[in-house]
């Protein structure tokens, strides 16, 4: 039996898609048993909303002192004690969990699995190196895993259909090396870049912060999210939250289209599991063709007015 | 304060890697090697705490074989003032890196820690977190902005939800991510001075004594599935006709 616990993320309002995303490559290890633990100041909502995630038994609910539920250093050492129990730890492969889990897999003296893509079996898994550009299977010997569960590999778990009871748990010597002062986010009336189902991007080539703007619109006419190249975000264009890629965010959306954006390998690692691909640039030997399938060589200036017309 | 600065000797970030043939591992030989480019990062950032005066050295250590010292020199013809290779002729994982690292922080002090978020060749993403942990030291990782004063860090990261600012009491581990400097390029007669600053080497093993080495073994390197080829459309009627056959709008 392999007993599986996933840490559970959050804004303090919704349960964060990757739980969900956790869930389900928890599910493909055979004889599993589920728990989540989730941590927050205002615990008893969000612990109700987390119990509601499908396939779950328990929810760990963890009341933490003000703001240390967003922090690692406030939330490891619990994770790890009430880790002691399980022999898999998942977590999502957001940069929360990619923040948390290699502290709790040191404290439970574990090397982590880094963006599990698939798994194979209870103790084998696939995950990507160099950017993507080649997949290895990796097997633990050990009785603890720890892993980071790639989101854009994974669907979404049901998030309303269950009924998990939830113990609950406090923190005893809370930290205070480490203080939270403040989260600055963008736009928050699109789609969220890495669960929505379309997503229109921009690159480089977009050439302007007030350019972008032909971007938004678009997108907000077939409702998509928004998103952008390494390039567009360096030149200031568009905040650091809208990156696509390696050091982005890696996405699966089902329509991803790409105006000006040539196609570095970084970027296209992030990209690679979206359904279809449509990329616009006028250089018609811009690497995102070689990935996209659909390509149209020409001046996004003209072709981004022609599709709000008749899209 | 002392910097330490930990850096990977890694594939140069513009080459691109093939699996072998026989799934064994990713060819290496006569490729170009680098710093870590995040690694860079670490260095470029330590060095400007030193020019501001917060920070009066900057040691570079690095995990890996003897060629590794190449990377070593660089860091130094950069400005860092001393250089620790670890030498270790096997690839190690996150935690031994960590452990090691442990090692020479305890013996260094330095009041900060700086390291590349990841490495571009195995992407775990994982020591500066492992090493903050078996430290019990603040962490903050995926750095864009960094202050620093005598006793605290004041780092902004960046997070899936926007920029997040945190701060940390010093001593503390801080990873690196790319918007956080641009590296400076190095100078010929740094390069000369470098040959003659101090670089020491040391043995992994004299660094983990007593570390219970829980190894993943990785069974196989595949190449990753291509994506179909595509089409080449002619217009936006063409291409609206197609996103509408497949229901996509």
């Amino acid at each position: 039996m392999s007993k599986i616990l996933i840490l559970a993320q959050h804004d303090g309002n919704k349960i964060n898609q990757g739980t969900a995303k956790a869930i389900t490559a928890a599910q493909q290890i055979e004889n599993h048993s589920i728990d989540v633990i989730i941590f927050a100041d205002d615990i008893d909502s969000i612990a109700n909303k987390a119990a509601q995630l499908a396939h779950v038994n328990t929810v760990h609910a963890i009341k933490t002192s003000n703001e240390n539920w967003k922090l690692s250093a406030g939330i490891t050492g619990k994770f790890a004690e009430l880790a002691e129990g399980y022999s898999h730890i998942f977590g999502p492969s957001t940069t929360f969990g990619k923040d948390v889990m290699p502290c709790v897999a040191a404290l439970l003296g574990q090397n982590q699995i880094s963006d599990v893509m698939q798994v194979i079996d209870a103790n084998t898994f696939k995950r990507p190196i160099y950017a993507g550009n080649a997949i290895i299977t990796v097997n633990s010997p050990h009785n603890k895993i720890v892993a980071t569960i790639r989101t854009a590999s994974f669907k979404t778990a049901d998030m309303q259909s269950g009924s998990a009871t939830i113990e609950n748990h406090n923190i005893d010597n809370p930290q205070s090396d480490t203080k939270f002062i403040s989260l600055q986010t963008g736009n928050q009336e699109r789609p969220d870049l890495q669960t929505a189902a379309k997503v229109i991007s921009g690159g480089r080539g977009v050439g302007s912060e007030e350019n972008f703007e032909i971007i938004y619109e678009l997108a907000d006419k077939i409702g998509a999210a928004t998103g952008a190249s390494r390039a567009a975000v360096d030149a200031g264009y568009v905040p650091n939250e809208m990156q696509v890629g390696q050091t982005g965010k890696i996405i699966a959306p089902d329509l991803y289209m790409a105006f000006g954006i040539s196609g570095a390998i970084q970027h296209l690692t992030g990209i690679k599991d979206a359904g279809t691909i449509v990329a616009i640039n006028k250089d018609s030997d811009a690497p995102i063709f070689e990935v996209s399938d659909i390509g149209l060589v020409g001046d996004l200036f003209k072709i981004v007015p022609e599709l709000m017309e008749k899209l | 304060m002392k910097i330490l600065v930990a850096i990977k000797r890694v594939v140069d970030f513009n080459v691109r890697v093939q699996v072998k043939p026989d799934g064994s591992g990713v060819a290496t030989d006569g490729v170009k090697m680098s710093i870590n480019p995040f690694d860079e990062i670490a260095i470029e950032e330590a060095l400007r705490i030193k020019e501001s005066g917060v920070a009066k050295e900057v040691i570079v250590a690095t995990i890996g074989a003897n060629n590794a010292q190449q990377q070593l020199r660089t860091a130094l013809a950069m400005g860092a003032d001393r250089a620790i290779l670890v030498e270790s002729n096997s690839e190690i994982q996150p935690l031994k890196a960590a452990t090691s690292l442990l090692s020479i922080v305890e013996k260094e002090q330095p009041g900060l820690v700086i390291m590349g978020k990841q490495a571009i060749d195995d992407d775990n993403n994982q020591t500066p977190q492992m090493l903050a942990t078996l430290w019990k030291r603040p962490q903050a990782t995926f750095v864009s902005k960094l202050k620093v004063n005598d006793t605290t860090a004041m780092a902004t990261r960046e997070v899936d939800a926007g920029l997040e600012t945190i701060e940390v009491t010093l001593p503390a581990v801080i990873s690196t991510d790319l918007r956080l400097n641009e590296p400076r390029f190095v100078k010929l007669p740094d390069i000369m001075k470098a040959k003659r600053k101090p670089l020491d080497i040391i043995s992994i093993d004299d660094t983990v004594a007593g570390f219970d080495d829980k190894e993943l073994d990785v069974q196989l390197f595949e190449s990753p599935m291509p994506r179909e080829k595509g089409v080449m459309v002619e217009s936006v009627d063409d291409l609206v006709s197609m996103l509408k056959e497949k229901g996509l709008v």
